[in-house]
């Protein structure tokens, strides 16, 4: 068979969704820092109004600058559209607030974000909607906990803090089983390492503040639709195949087709909830992206000689990495991840919170900070910082110990790294 | 709008309007492995603007039923069959593609129910590519792969979407991976065996309008341009940065054209 010849991986990431600005020539992206766009006449503004012709209103809903980081993120996780929104909290909370309302139901990996944690356990569960989490290692956990009103699965590539890797296609499949959209938080792996479309998964979630922006400059979120999910044969979705009478009775799968989920999102949620990007957060974004393979590439390669160093030395316990052979996920890894399997993991120092706390009390380059996915390497405590009110037990039932140190490796010289973390471990063992 | 004709169920997306007997009526037609979905702008826009609007998914295709009309009068007849059903006497017509032979042999064969012709990425003879044809005959999706990416300009493949956060490839692959099993073949076929091109537009009388994209590699605008010399009272709108998927890469620009003469 013939193969098609396209554009990579690395040129997407450059180009997509871009071309030189018509007026200018401007090559790079321009800021179209506006919150409105003239029209031309009446009738031109009610046709863009009405989505009777392809344009720009409100910076809410769409603006220039953000729609080439949109393309281009749809592009790279092979989707068929995305929105730009304030945060990746913002993203994951528009993707919910599209499918379903009060008297639904999620089921989500246990192993997650806090923040999302936070959202889906407390804040969501305020506003009518529950959710069941489950072990990501046990996809029969999400089958057994479907409920009639159930209308999402979820998950992220890579589990926080224990990095379990989700089986994305086994729980896709559990999903469609059930006529229900597997949703997927991919902050920490990015399309470089892992696209979860391509196994099955039908939405995306980004925090683009963290790898695919690379600088750590921005706070911003990127939400993705697959369009393969077949909402009008799956039936549990009414804001997607019954007329919307906030949109002239807009029937979204009957008029976009397989950007249903993504246009009621932008003509719905951006336009009411109102949690969009800055056009100028956007431009940002995309100078980190321009550059993803290539940091993307460097953080394996710098994370996998940690880890190494790690695992050999006399100071540490464990370590918890996929590609790592007493990993419970290497294999899982191999298949999901072969280019590794990010640049975020944890280990357990020998001498509990007390040494874990000296350790990051030692280091000069690793940055003491709340926050992954940056250039820089960065590093936190769980026990004495992010989880400091929680004692042993607690903190055990959270996957974490008091020993257990975050890593998120950037990309200084490699010799730098080893030099600064081997001076953390050795005053983390003086007693 | 849902209608039964014999044992096909039709399905044809209206604008989200009821029929009203006063206003004219424009009848659109998709290419190869498509549905309605293509047409949602200039659709909105005509049903928004006092006109019925029937885009019609061609049996097999979309949210209609087969079984699968097999060549292109065929398939012009049954938007004649939909155009009955759907009490539109005469309509003007807009075709992309596969189907613009559609449209084109629905003007020649029942020139009383046009009043007038868009042809949008249109060429007669329609080839097809032997290694196309042979991929869809196998239902491999390295049929969908070509019909992608040969559908757009080489720099609509990167994007720059005048619609804002649609990936314009992204989105015609997905809908081409939704097209039911043979239907890209039995389309392609229909189109590559399609023979009475010409003498269909030696029989056109009615105001005729080319949409052409100087970047088609599918259907090059010189074929194009050399059918609209048969066509006496036609006329060319070509769009010099566009490929085959004109509806995607230059949206307003096929609107504005087809306000012209719809």
């Amino acid at each position: 068979m013939s193969k098609t010849k396209t554009f990579g991986f690395d040129t997407l990431t450059l180009h997509a969704g871009q071309r030189p600005d018509p007026t200018t020539g401007a090559r790079a992206t321009p800021i179209f820092q506006t919150a409105s766009f003239v029209f031309k006449d009446a009738e031109q503004a009610a046709s863009v109004f009405n989505v009777e012709r392809a344009g720009h209103v409100y910076s809410r809903i769409t603006n220039p600058t953000n729609a080439v980081l949109e393309e281009r993120i749809a592009a790279l996780e092979g989707g068929v559209g995305a929105i730009a929104t304030a945060s990746g909290q913002a993203a994951c909370h528009l993707a919910i607030a599209t499918l379903m309302g009060a008297g639904s139901h999620i089921v989500s990996s246990r192993s997650i974000y806090g923040g999302t944690h936070n959202l889906l356990e407390y804040t969501l569960r305020r506003f009518g909607i529950e959710t069941t989490f489950v072990d990501p290692r046990k996809p029969a956990e999400f089958c057994n906990a479907i409920r009639p009103e159930t209308k999402l699965l979820f998950g992220e590539t890579l589990g926080n803090p224990g990095l379990e890797i989700l089986n994305i296609p086994e729980i896709a499949n559990i999903a469609h089983e059930h006529y229900l959209p597997l949703m997927i938080d991919s902050t920490f792996t990015t399309p470089y390492l892992c696209r979860p479309f391509d196994h099955g998964a039908d939405i995306i979630f980004h925090s683009a503040t963290k790898f695919l922006s690379g600088h750590g400059v921005v706070i911003g979120g990127l939400l993705v639709d697959s369009g393969c999910f077949d909402w009008k044969a799956s039936g549990k979705f009414p804001t997607l195949t019954e007329p919307y009478a906030g949109f002239h009775d807009m029937n979204f799968a009957e008029e976009f087709g397989p950007a249903a989920f993504i246009s009621r999102a932008r003509r719905e949620g951006a336009r009411d909830f109102g949690a969009c990007m800055s056009p100028t957060t956007a431009f940002q974004v995309l100078q980190g992206m321009e550059t993803l393979p290539l940091r993307m590439r460097q953080h394996v390669a710098n994370t996998r000689k940690v880890v190494k160093f790690l695992s050999q030395h006399d100071g540490v316990e464990s370590v918890s990495y996929p590609e790592l052979n007493d990993h419970p996920d290497n294999n899982l890894a191999k298949k999901l991840m072969p280019n590794g399997c990010g640049a975020v993991f944890s280990f357990n120092i020998k001498g509990g919170r007390a040494a874990g706390q000296r350790f990051i009390e030692k280091v000069d380059l690793l940055s003491h900070l709340a926050n992954v996915g940056d250039a820089k390497s960065l590093v936190i405590h769980p026990a004495s910082t992010t989880h400091h009110r929680m004692d042993s037990k607690a903190l055990q039932a959270a996957g974490i110990s008091e020993g257990t140190i975050r890593l998120s490796i950037g990309l200084e010289d490699i010799d730098d790294l080893l030099q600064d973390i081997e001076k953390g471990l050795k005053a983390s063992q003086k007693t | 709008m849902h209608f039964n004709i014999g044992e096909k169920h039709i399905f044809s997306y209206t604008g989200s309007r009821q029929h009203q007997e006063s206003f004219k009526s424009v009848v659109f037609v998709h290419g190869t492995g498509m549905d309605h979905t293509v047409w949602l702008l200039p659709a909105r826009f005509f049903a928004h603007h006092q006109y019925n609007v029937l885009a019609v998914d061609l049996p097999e295709h979309g949210q209609s039923s087969g079984p699968p009309a097999l060549t292109i009068e065929e398939m012009s007849d049954e938007v004649i069959f939909a155009m009955d059903a759907a009490r539109i006497e005469t309509a003007s017509l807009v075709g992309h593609s596969m189907g613009s032979l559609v449209t084109l042999a629905l003007a020649a064969r029942y020139p009383d129910r046009v009043r007038s012709l868009s042809l949008i990425g249109t060429a007669v003879p329609m080839a097809v590519h032997k290694s196309l044809l042979n991929n869809a005959a196998q239902n491999d999706h390295a049929a969908i792969d070509m019909l992608t990416y040969w559908g757009y300009s080489k720099a609509a493949q990167l994007g720059g979407n005048e619609n804002p956060g649609i990936w314009m490839v992204g989105a015609t692959m997905r809908l081409l991976e939704k097209a039911k099993t043979n239907v890209i073949y039995n389309d392609l076929r229909a189109c590559e065996q399609y023979t009475d091109g010409r003498n269909h537009a030696e029989k056109i009388q009615c105001p005729t309008l080319f949409i052409l994209g100087k970047k088609d590699i599918m259907t090059p605008s010189e074929i194009g341009k050399e059918m609209a010399q048969i066509i006496t009272n036609s006329r060319i709108e070509l769009l010099k940065g566009a490929g085959h998927s004109l509806m995607s890469e230059q949206p307003n620009d096929v609107l504005d054209a087809l306000i012209t003469i719809v």
